[in-house]
């Protein structure tokens, strides 16, 4: 094996223009190179399986996507606190992330717990009737629902700095979700008269709390131990993690370990950090915008040449499913009704494409999206017309910013970020 | 807690009335913690303070942690020169309190808050070890040191709730959130 590497060392970079992920191969027949597998006879390389890629698969040695940094902010850091990471939307197709690039976030940089699943509790108690301690086991017979669901970072906002997708819209994911509605749980206990909110506890060092409405709760969230099909992973919470579809990300509680049934906002550590001076802006730091995103082509790819391409992107809202989504290819003067890619879910990813023949001449693609409650993706510009503020570069979106994206395209094919 | 008990009784009556297990569906699944255990585990303090462990502390006390227990050595001397978040404001005379910028023991609403976090998260890589004193002496001296409390006040269950924070209720409520909802009305979205 170690004598062909490299030689698809080469090939790797005459197609690493294009991206890290897994368009190569197309990269290759799209810029008139011949692959060796044209030819009659030509057998691939092996891929040598130890036991381990054999109990616990792998991906193939070509696809070199992976999670950065995000924000400035190393991960781990100095003192080995992991804090925020973003996730390779790029080169991201469907509407599920692989566990292994979901984005991360935490409290205020975290360690990661090793929770012990056969020691772990989640304690509810408050303004109930009767408290509750669950084990895993417990809460694994009780009845559950599997949803796909995204979950984003307040913090996951463009500038005009960012290079490509990863860095503008990387701190959402989206994934399969399995758990148990915390309805279930509350009626199990008996919710007394005077609850109306609710604190959800991490069993990580910093145990990351926060306050939510308790019509939330009985809404539509639920604890959740399996993600994608398996167990959700350490970096999402293992063994079990609060799901509070639509909202910020950091309202997901991780390691969940406690819920208290609360009369009032209870202002901890993380609620003091989502107050503001001004209830519009409070208000938009809640429940998602509904927003959406081209990732192909985005900044920091490249077009081959002129010619057919299909624009691919996401689109999600904490409002519910996503109903519509639009592109532009000329700065947003005409819309195009794009087509999703299945069937778009409440509080999830849709994937959307609208094929495109690119005419080699500048242009700027753009996405916009309503979703199920008639609220459309906005632009910075009218965001900043409701706000009464001037529309420059110093304008900076209040509350969460799901303004629509604008990618450049230049006409020798390169991607630029349109804020830039 | 806030509910009383004849509420209780009467929805217990009612249910019998009506002739129907109306405490909901049981899956029988779980146990009852004990009052203990919940005790054990409750380390949220909320506004009222109910939940505050018995204790006391003062500014003098709570300076002497500063530097024993290395809060000194992430946060700075003074609070305002280390590497981890400022702990006291650099425009701690702006009468506009929002403008003192966003430090724990300036803008938290309640000080309950500060002494929340202290017990649950700090020092950093030892949280869980100051005892109940400790985390009243050292919200002491922060609140001290931002000019919001008097040096000589002696930090205790009773105590701590009434100390007014200088942000007062000049802070905007949360939306009431409803379900299909759009998250503000007006807004172009």
């Amino acid at each position: 094996m170690s004598s062909k590497r490299p030689a698809r060392r080469e090939f790797l970079k005459s197609g690493a223009a294009l991206a890290g992920g897994f368009t190569l191969g197309g990269a290759a027949s799209l810029s008139g190179q011949t692959p060796a597998s044209d030819q009659a006879h030509h057998s691939p390389p092996m891929i040598k399986e130890g036991k381990d890629q054999i109990a616990y698969g792998e991906r193939s040695s070509h696809v070199t996507s992976v999670r950065i940094a995000h924000g400035g902010r190393p991960s781990p850091d100095n003192w080995g606190l992991t804090f925020h990471v973003a996730a390779p939307l790029q080169d991201s197709v469907g509407v599920i992330t692989p566990s292994s690039l979901h984005y991360m976030g935490t409290t205020r940089g975290s360690f990661l717990p090793d929770v012990d699943p056969r020691e772990h509790r989640l304690m509810i108690h408050g303004l109930v009737d009767r408290p509750l301690t669950l084990t895993m086991e417990d809460l694994k017979r009780l009845p559950s629902v599997t949803r796909l669901h995204f979950i984003e970072c307040a913090g996951n906002r463009s500038s005009r700095r960012a290079k490509n997708v990863q860095e503008t819209h990387g701190m959402t994911s989206c994934a399969e979700w399995t758990g148990v509605l915390l309805s279930t749980l509350l009626k199990e206990c008996g919710l007394k008269g005077t609850a109306s909110w609710f604190v959800a506890e991490g069993s990580e060092e910093v145990k990351g709390a926060s306050s939510m409405p308790i019509a939330k709760a009985m809404e539509d969230c639920f604890v959740a131990y399996g993600m994608n099909g398996e167990a959700v992973r350490p970096q999402n919470g293992f063994p079990l993690r609060l799901m509070v579809p639509g909202f910020e990300g950091i309202f997901h509680t991780k390691w969940l370990r406690r819920i208290k049934v609360v009369d009032r906002y209870y202002m901890n550590y993380n609620d003091f950090g989502h107050l503001d001076q001004d209830a519009k802006v409070a208000a938009l730091d809640y429940q998602i915008g509904p927003k959406s995103v081209i990732t192909f082509p985005s900044a920091g790819q490249q077009l081959p040449g002129r010619g057919s391409y299909e624009i691919s992107g996401l689109a999600w809202s904490g409002g519910g499913a996503i109903k519509l989504v639009e592109v532009s290819t000329d700065g947003g003067k005409r819309w195009n009704k794009a087509e999703f890619k299945g069937t778009p879910q409440r509080m999830a990813h849709a994937r959307f494409g609208y094929q495109w023949n690119w005419d080699g001449q500048e242009g700027e693609l753009q996405s916009r999206c309503t979703d199920e409650l008639g609220q459309v993706q906005p632009s910075r510009a009218q965001i900043a017309k409701y706000w009464n503020k001037p529309y420059d570069q110093t304008f900076s979106v209040p509350g969460l910013d799901n303004s629509i994206q604008p990618w450049k395209i230049a006409g020798d094919g390169s991607v630029t970020n349109g804020f830039a | 807690m806030a509910a009383s008990p004849m509420a209780s009784l009467k929805v217990l009556a009612l249910a019998l009335l009506m002739g129907a297990p109306l405490l909901a569906q049981s899956y029988g699944v779980g146990r009852t913690p004990t009052a203990e255990e919940i005790r054990a585990w409750d380390i949220s303090i909320g506004p009222t303070g109910e939940e505050l462990p018995p204790g006391r502390g003062t500014v003098r006390e709570g300076a002497q942690l500063y530097r024993t227990k290395g809060c000194a050595s992430c946060h700075g001397a003074t609070g305002l020169d280390g590497k981890a978040p400022l702990l006291k404001s650099r425009n701690g005379a702006n009468p506009d309190v929002w403008a003192r910028g966003r430090i724990l023991p300036v803008r938290a609403p309640f000080a309950t808050t500060v002494w929340d976090y202290i017990n649950r998260a700090m020092p950093l890589n030892r949280e869980g070890t100051l005892t109940a004193d400790e985390v009243y002496s050292l919200t002491a001296y922060l609140l001290f040191i931002n000019d919001v409390i008097a040096e000589d006040l002696v930090l205790d269950p009773q105590s701590l709730p009434k100390v007014a924070m200088p942000i007062g209720d000049k802070y905007a409520a949360l939306p009431e959130w409803k379900p299909r909802t759009p998250r503000l009305k007006g807004y172009p979205h």
